[in-house]
């Protein structure tokens, strides 16, 4: 050792970092104490190293790295004096946490600690294992621990007490080991043993029922005495807090009883008297005293209290409500939340003043009262809340408009009671703060303005009007994009005029200003964009004198940087220039969007089983894909028909048309696997076309729209006719079917279990009528792989059945694979007997026999 | 429970702080900047608690010096703040009206008597005399051993 490399004292190195004028000058201080420091540990400095503990836990403090020090701390506590100990276990716990590995090193010097005769090295050790302890640790030390529960003196005692709270956090097992040291602590006299030991009482009650149980029947009457005691004690200097006598052990011991109490009525009534004593008689001039009354009130709120103690507890958080202090406002509100459950009456009688406090200047205090008027809201009360809300939102700070708009349209969702009401609110919201609004909540209003006809011409003109005066709020700009995109012709026309309305006049090119404005402005985002282009191209073929406009803006931005635009630009400008014949279908007006379908698929973000909205009764005239030009009245919509394909009963042509029918009425979806790469295909800008929001393509596109003729989605499946059309290579002009037809019928699930799924398709050669060939799909469901699977089939007198080999015998787990095998079926009464069929499926399961078998007479008719 | 305890001066430089829930390095200095960020702005009038990341600040500016400690949702804010008032009580009566720079130059002083009010982050003594007399018992006990010690000992103890 070298006595002369003793380097700094601590207090110099504070002064010398403390002069540092930059970071850079205090990093080159530290950098020199920590190569000292770091010297001084390799040569294995002992007369050191407390002082140099010491620095490293101010160079920890300010940030530093000082993980070499950690084994020095280790050396200080195994060192034999107090003074060594005290540091060493002092650089421990702000050094290491419990995640460290070198923190198993010191258990045993820990156990020795706890064991020594000296009570403020134990209460050293006690206190370090208390704050820093892990999982390992607690379970070897706890024996010691709870020992020392037992000692005499009240500084360990209290100190064990609160150790054994983090050990039984830490291992909950331990639980039981404490109880009764721990309910013996409750017959201290000494209030820092009290403190501690109803800690530790209302700790075991959180992790054991058991415990909870046990404290309830033996300590009840000890607990209402000490805190009659306490809170009738004549003055106590030495624990006096304005007047009261150790508010901290009145806050505990109220804490434990709220524990005790809770869905217990016997104990609840026997703690009655002296809450009620607590309540009426603490004085609430000084937070010490306000902060018991709070506790007391959660504690009244938490058991089963009597009504009138329920009263009075109200009643003090009214007082709390109307005090200045906002620290008293903050806890009222925090507390009024808790009582809504409770008494949602008594609550609502301060909803005035709760509203006044969503407008304090404190953040704190308004978010919290946001949260309590959203729980205070109901049909009665919706609408003027909603206001108050909405004129607040016009003046509130930036940083809050996020939480009150999201409030603001969960409380306009949920209360509407009528549709205009809501798409009003809904506006309001969006031009005040639009920027702030949820995807979902103006996906919402999409669909619900889709839902309401005769608001629609109402809605696209307040929106058109809102545009003009807060063009600067994002959803706001897409909501009126999409709406104008849909209901041009009413904004231009007037359709549906209310009598609320002023009249105005907007002529077709005004529409397709604002739409060209949220194009080319340079806020706009790209989905804003991407949206007025569809927008736009709706509105070309709805107002044929702007056509020529629209087109050269669509062809401006074939060259547009943002990959997305371009491509849509440029399948847009193909549409208008080479397929006039078929635009005025392609672009029809999105067919009405199935509300609780959406709503649906907000609760679940599964893939929703969309099916198309049946009420808007698709018209029963067959439909082929001649549409009618201009402008189609709602609902019946041809297009519905095309949409119609609902994933249940009915022929689906494609396995991912289900997903096809999910984007063309999907907003803005991004669950959706999305290519990333331009696709091909003329449907792809069906898809584009009709979805809204943020574009999505499954890369999977299905080149194939199939269109059901006279299909009415109620009933029982119907021969349906697949016809085959790319849209970008052409079409027959006059867009009727080519002449043969080739009836197709719906795939069937013709088994299912909980372990296997069968499904069917058939075709049929036109010039066989009787002839069926089945291609039978099988998928195993269960997490199991099936070997030497066999299908077996039987069928009735009349019809003949062949059966090809099977694509395979092996069928993988969890649907990994599948096997096929094709069926032939004669059916010699085509016409007059429906098919049926029992089926047999036997295969092995881990080399265990199973079998399933069951009977098929869900054939499509006609076979 | 209390989670940590903060002491940050009104420059945003920490001056203590206490981890009573396991938290990783560079955690700790997340929290630390956040927090002060977020205290710091705020005016005077406005209350004591913040919310943050599902947990309740609890602070209170005493002079230059801001103590802040986290809490549980569900625990009692207006009892933190006596406590916290309790914990300046007693730095007070330990150095004699106590100001930044005696945290400063006795921070590890000022972490001793925090260790004899609060473990596990729980309350452990609501007696500002019995913290004084344990804490005065432990000091003469470091001062005892230096004194028996030798000269060697004895410029340690000068150093610290």
């Amino acid at each position: 050792m070298n006595p002369f490399s003793s380097g700094t004292r601590l207090r110099d190195m504070i002064r010398a970092i403390r002069a540092c004028k930059t970071a850079a000058e205090e990093r080159a201080v530290v950098r020199k104490e920590c190569a000292a420091i770091r010297s001084a540990i390799s040569e294995n400095d002992q007369d050191y190293r407390h002082r140099n503990i010491a620095k490293l836990m101010f160079i920890h403090m300010l940030g530093y790295p000082t993980h070499f020090g950690q084994m020095e701390c280790l050396k200080l506590i195994a060192a034999s004096g107090f003074p060594e100990k005290r540091i060493g276990y002092l650089g421990l716990m702000l050094l290491l946490d419990e995640r460290q590995e070198v923190l198993m090193l010191v258990t045993n010097s820990l156990k020795q600690d706890l064991n020594h005769s000296n009570q403020y090295i134990v209460g050293l050790a006690l206190c370090a294992l208390g704050n820093i302890c892990s999982a390992e640790m607690a379970r070897d030390l706890a024996p010691e621990v709870e020992r020392l529960l037992l000692t005499r003196d009240p500084n360990i005692k209290k100190k064990a007490a609160l150790c054994s709270i983090r050990i039984i956090r830490k291992v909950p097992d331990l639980a039981e080991n404490f109880l009764s040291p721990a309910a013996s602590l409750l017959k201290e006299k000494h209030h820092g043993v009290l403190i501690a030991g109803v800690q530790l009482c209302t700790d075991l009650c959180k992790v054991s029922v058991d415990a909870s149980n046990y404290l309830r029947k033996n300590c009840t009457e000890g607990l209402v005495r000490i805190l009659r005691d306490v809170s009738n004690s004549p003055y106590a200097p030495e624990y006096d807090i304005a007047g009261i006598t150790d508010p901290f052990l009145h806050i505990r011991l109220l804490r434990l009883m709220r524990m005790l109490g809770q869905g217990d009525s016997d104990t609840s009534e026997y703690i009655n008297d002296i809450l009620a004593q607590v309540a009426s008689k603490t004085e609430s001039n000084k937070n010490a005293g306000n902060a018991i009354l709070y506790e007391c009130v959660e504690t009244i709120m938490g058991i089963e209290a009597t009504s009138g103690l329920r009263v009075l507890a109200i009643n003090i958080l009214g007082r709390f409500l109307s005090n200045r202090d906002n620290n008293i406002r903050y806890v009222a509100l925090n507390m009024l939340m808790k009582a809504v459950a409770v008494d949602s009456q008594a609550v609502q009688r301060h909803r005035t003043t709760i509203l006044e406090c969503v407008k304090d200047s404190d953040a704190s205090i308004r978010k919290r009262a946001l949260e309590l008027v959203f729980l205070l809201v109901n049909d009665t009360n919706a609408k003027p809340l909603t206001k108050e809300l909405i004129d607040y939102l016009e003046v509130s700070d930036q940083d809050f408009k996020g939480d009150l708009t999201a409030k603001i349209c969960l409380i306009v969702e949920k209360f509407s009671q009528e549709k205009k009401w809501y798409i009003d609110q809904m506006f309001k919201v969006l031009s005040l703060g639009g920027n702030f609004v949820k995807d979902d909540a103006w996906h919402a209003l999409i669909v619900a303005i889709s839902n309401a006809p005769d608001l629609q011409g109402y809605s696209v003109r307040s929106l058109y009007k809102a545009f003009q005066t807060s063009s600067e709020q994002v959803s706001l700009v897409r909501v009126t994009v999409w709406c104008i995109g849909e209901y041009g012709e009413m904004l231009v026309n007037n359709v549906g005029v209310l009598e609320v309305e002023e009249p105005m006049t907007v002529t077709e090119s005004d529409a397709v200003d604002v739409l060209e404005a949220c194009l080319t402005r340079y806020s706009s985002d790209i989905a804003t964009r991407s949206m007025s282009l569809i927008a736009l191209l709706k509105l070309s073929s709805r107002f044929p004198p702007t056509s020529e406009r629209i087109k050269e803006i669509i062809t401006v931005h074939k060259g547009s940087v943002a990959l997305e635009l371009q491509q849509r630009a440029i399948e847009f400008n193909s549409i208008i220039q080479r397929h006039q014949n078929i635009k005025s279908s392609l672009v029809e007006r999105m067919p009405v969007l199935d509300e609780s379908a959406y709503i649906g698929k907000r609760t679940s973000s599964s893939q929703a089983n969309i099916v198309a909205d049946k009420s808007s009764q698709p018209s029963s005239t067959a439909t082929t894909l001649k549409f009618p030009n201009g402008v189609a009245k709602p609902p019946a919509a041809p297009l519905v028909d095309l949409l119609d394909l609902s994933a249940d009963d009915t022929s689906v042509p494609s396995s991912t048309s289900n997903d096809f029918l999910h984007d063309l009425l999907g907003i803005g979806l991004t669950n959706s696997p999305s290519s990333g790469i331009a696709p091909s295909g003329g449907t792809d800008i069906l898809m584009d076309l009709l979805s809204i929001g943020t574009p999505v393509q499954n890369d999977t596109a299905p080149k194939v729209v199939s269109s059901n003729q006279g299909f009415a989605p109620t009933t029982k499946p119907v021969p349906t006719t697949i016809q085959v059309m790319d849209l970008l290579d052409g079409l027959p002009s006059n867009g009727s079917l080519p002449g043969s037809q080739t009836p197709v019928y719906p795939s069937i699930t013709a088994f299912e279990s909980s372990t296997l799924k069968i499904m069917f398709s058939f075709t049929k050669q036109p010039e066989k009528p009787h002839v069926n060939k089945i291609h039978a799909t099988f998928v195993n469901l269960s997490s199991d792989a099936y070997t030497d699977f066999v299908f077996q089939a039987a069928v009735p007198k009349f019809v003949q059945l062949h059966l090809d080999p099977a694509s395979s015998n092996q069928l993988p787990a969890s649907g990994n694979g599948t096997i096929t095998q094709t069926l032939t079926v004669t059916n010699s009464q085509h016409g007059q007997k429906a098919l049926a069929m029992r089926v047999r499926m036997v295969y092995k399961v881990n080399n265990q026999e199973k079998s399933e078998q069951g009977q098929i007479d869900n054939f499509p008719p006609g076979l | 429970m209390i989670h940590f305890v903060i002491l940050i001066s009104r420059q945003g430089k920490v001056r203590l702080t206490k981890w009573y829930s396991p938290y990783q390095q560079k955690e700790r200095s997340t929290v630390i900047r956040e927090l002060s960020g977020l205290i710091l702005s705020r005016g005077p009038k406005l209350c004591n608690f913040v919310e943050w990341k599902g947990y309740k600040v609890v602070y209170r500016r005493y002079a230059s010096l801001y103590f802040c400690m986290c809490i549980d949702p569900d625990d009692n804010e207006l009892e933190i703040l006596e406590i916290i008032h309790h914990f300046v009580e007693i730095l007070d009566r330990y150095f004699g009206s106590v100001c930044e720079l005696d945290l400063i130059f006795n921070f590890h002083k000022a972490y001793y008597i925090l260790d004899e009010i609060l473990i596990a982050g729980e309350l452990q003594e609501s007696s500002k005399k019995a913290v004084a007399r344990l804490i005065a018992a432990q000091d003469s006990l470091v001062e005892t051993a230096k004194e028996e010690a030798g000269s060697i000992s004895n410029m340690i103890s000068q150093a610290i």
